[in-house]
């Protein structure tokens, strides 16, 4: 029976619209995947033996961490990880015994990335480990202790994925015990990390994770088992609706009418909420650049881009994919192409306004820090918002908006390929820049990545006509891509 | 003699109201020419030659796969013809985009945007067909008994509204702006027999208007000859009847679609 589903699986995957249709886009992001894949491995030999450098013991100063790891992990487990759901209606009514389909969709999420990207660390890990003469069994067991927290985390984000904006909570929760532990008020990592420590130290430590994740799967089983019904776990969350007019944009003709809609499609589809999440998340970027001077002087223009631009990385990424259900009705309507593209570009430019404006907190770094941010803006508006809109016309993944399903429905936002694929939107700039500090004046490269983005906003009608051209060459493709339902 | 030229003056005048009447319903607002579509080497459709004149309500009849759909979407310009053209109102419609301002279409709920209400929409709709808000508002107000109070002022996105409800909201979205071509694909799927003949008066109405035509498909055969004027049978992407419609149109076609 189990040979059906995957089976089943199997054609979901490669009759998908977004396999295959791109190969170049797959080759690229496979490259960027074994680079991260690499990467992982790395630091996974490598941090051994730069611990121990730094004079500490690797594996209670991994110990440490791993409350925070762990937590993490979760974080971003409730915010990406989407839980694979079968496609169960049809099932139900099958020959399959119910207990099946529970087993094979949770057997699925257990082959996700994000839980064999942890091996990638802890396996070079615990092997760099034992040829240091650890002892083996306790490595062994360490090491079974640490993947049955992983599989734990992967549980709880199953059941705890019902609840809207849980992971708010742990973002809290974390911070919380980071400030405190840097306060010296509360040191919680002085209670885990002998319990991490004793998965090695004591054997028999580590079936305490162990019997811990037989428990939630055996309730995460019955939970989903229970809720295997048209109107429970498989039933469609129906909000109560209310008509927003929001009449003010009136005054803007065709625009106006694109960017109320707009602003609708935000405001109540749970997808396009979790972009604008995510793009002030962005906002606080650069604090890893600016209040770290160890970070070379060239990253800096590299922050002031990201820092403006989250909405239009996470969002404008989609365009025109956040219209996919809808398309057909978009080009029979009486709409010209620039009208809808040109609320687009308006909506981006806005963001991009907005977050500038947020940023202005930067100015704590001093005035500098702040005019590297609203270059970025300038760059983000004149070059970038072009370059996202050109894009899209590639993009010819459906976006599913109105799946805000119950237990089993992938409500996750954001792909991750995605945001892969804007890191070229930022070599030009990272360009730029390091031709004025190669000249040793930081201002000129400042003024060279303004000026691009100045050109760009002067050329836009040139680049509009470019990308609508674009658009109409691709209109028939795209209806028919987004034709098929993720 | 004079009797004689008296019957001779009659005729002329009858050819005189014969040719004009001719004129008025020779408009031709769709022009299919040689319209051929192929999918991987099949032809899923293949028409040499079909006219629409003016103010006809046209039905197209077929079985799945007969082709009824995939000419709507080449119509519409939604998907491209692999030879021929498709002139709506003179104008080619995979050439120019100008069609679109008095074309009103819906084919399924693809053409429905979940997360507004129903209000919103129509709304929406108006907006890009350059109608006010009491204009809408006028014509839903119209066509409030079609709703059956199931739509408007209900609390409820489109994406939760029934199938039969999304196709009601879809069904009049079309009308806003007074349209010349309406193309409905399947409008009687899915609604229950109240709104359905609810649907058949709104569509003969349409009908009755000189300035508007109607092009509807269908699977029922009955439902197709009580409103339309004529009937186009597809059979395999091919036309394989093309009647004007009589008391007897409903057996010869019944009889045909029988094995």
């Amino acid at each position: 029976m189990i040979k059906k589903f995957i089976y089943l699986e199997w054609k979901a995957f490669i009759r998908s619209a977004s396999f295959g249709k791109n190969l170049t886009m797959k080759i690229i992001i496979g490259f960027l995947m074994i680079y991260f894949s690499l990467i992982f491995i790395g630091m996974g030999v490598g941090a051994f033996y730069v611990l121990k450098d730094m004079k500490l013991e690797p594996l209670v100063t991994i110990n440490k961490f791993l409350i925070y790891y762990f937590l993490f992990d979760l974080i971003i487990r409730l915010l990406l990880q989407s839980i694979p759901v079968l496609n169960i209606k049809p099932l139900l009514v099958l020959p399959f015994k119910k207990p099946t389909i529970v087993h094979f969709s949770l057997g699925k999420t257990v082959l996700s990335f994000f839980n064999w990207v942890h091996a990638l660390f802890f396996i070079p890990f615990s092997v760099v480990l034992i040829l240091n003469r650890y002892d083996v069994v306790g490595i062994v067991f360490w090491h079974l202790g640490i993947m049955a927290i992983i599989y734990i985390n992967n549980f709880l984000n199953i059941i705890l994925s019902n609840i809207d904006k849980l992971f708010v909570v742990f973002v809290v929760i974390i911070l919380a015990l980071a400030g405190a532990q840097y306060y010296k008020l509360f040191d919680i990592t002085t209670f885990t990390t002998p319990f991490f420590q004793n998965f090695y130290d004591i054997e028999g430590v580590f079936l305490i994770p162990i019997l811990v994740l037989i428990v939630l799967h055996a309730f995460t089983f019955k939970y989903f088992k229970k809720n295997l019904y048209l109107d429970a776990g498989l039933s469609v969350k129906q909000d109560i609706a209310s008509t927003e007019n929001l009449t003010w944009l009136n005054q803007f003709g065709t625009l106006g009418t694109f960017l109320k809609n707009d602003i609708k499609l935000i405001k109540r589809n749970k997808r396009s909420k979790t972009t604008i999440f995510m793009s002030f998340l962005f906002l606080f970027y650069g604090l890893i650049f600016f209040a770290n001077s160890h970070q070379p002087a060239v990253m800096h223009i590299f922050a002031g881009i990201f820092v403006s631009g989250g909405f239009l990385f996470v969002f404008g990424q989609f365009v025109p994919s956040w219209d996919s259900s809808y398309y057909q009705l978009l080009m029979t309507q009486n709409v010209p192409y620039r009208g809808y593209i040109t609320s687009k570009w308006w909506l981006i430019v806005i963001a991009t306004f907005i977050s500038t404006i947020l940023a202005s907190f930067y100015l704590f770094y001093g005035w500098e820090v702040y005019l590297t941010i609203v270059v970025g803006a300038i760059y983000n508006i004149g070059v970038n918002s072009h370059l996202v809109l050109l894009g899209g016309a590639f993009t010819k993944t459906p976006i599913d908006l109105s799946n805000a399903g119950g237990a089993f429905g992938d409500k996750k936002a954001f792909n991750v390929n995605a945001m892969l694929l804007s890191l070229p939107k930022i070599l030009l700039p990272l360009a730029l820049y390091s031709i004025g500090l190669y000249l040793n004046n930081k201002n000129l490269g400042l003024g060279l990545v303004a000026g691009a983005g100045v050109l760009g906003f002067i050329f836009r009608d040139k680049v509009f006509s470019l990308i609508e051209k674009r658009y109409k060459i691709e209109k028939y493709s795209t209806i028919n891509a987004y034709k098929q339902k993720s | 003699m004079l009797i004689n030229k008296k019957v001779k003056m009659c005729q002329f005048d009858n050819q005189i109201i014969l040719s004009i009447r001719n004129l008025k319903s020779t408009i031709k607002m769709i022009q299919v020419n040689q319209l051929i579509k192929n999918y991987n080497g099949t032809t899923v459709l293949n028409i040499e030659n079909l006219e629409i004149p003016k103010g006809q309500s046209f039905g197209l009849v077929g079985n799945n796969g007969a082709g009824k759909t995939t000419f709507f979407s080449l119509l519409l310009d939604l998907i491209q013809p692999s030879k021929g053209s498709i002139h709506n109102n003179n104008i080619q419609v995979n050439t120019s985009e100008n069609w679109k301002s008095f074309t009103g279409s819906f084919l399924d709920e693809s053409f429905l945007i979940g997360y507004l209400t129903p209000e919103e929409y129509f709304y929406f709709i108006g907006d890009l067909r350059n109608q006010n808000k009491a204009d809408v508002d006028a014509l839903l107000a119209q066509h409030e008994e079609f709703f059956n109070g199931e739509i408007l002022k209900n609390k409820k996105y489109l994406r939760d509204l029934s199938k039969g409800n999304q196709k009601k909201v879809g069904i009049i979205a079309t009308l806003i702006g007074n349209p010349e071509v309406i193309i409905l694909d399947e409008p009687f799927a899915n609604l229950d027999p109240t709104t359905v003949s609810r649907l058949k008066k709104i569509i003969k109405d349409l009908a009755d208007n000189p300035n508007v035509t109607v092009l509807v498909s269908s699977h029922d055969l009955q439902h197709t000859v009580e409103v339309c004027d004529r009937i186009v049978a597809l059979n395999k992407g091919e036309i394989v009847k093309d009647i004007k419609t009589s008391k007897e149109t409903l057996q010869e076609l019944e009889s045909f679609f029988a094995v």
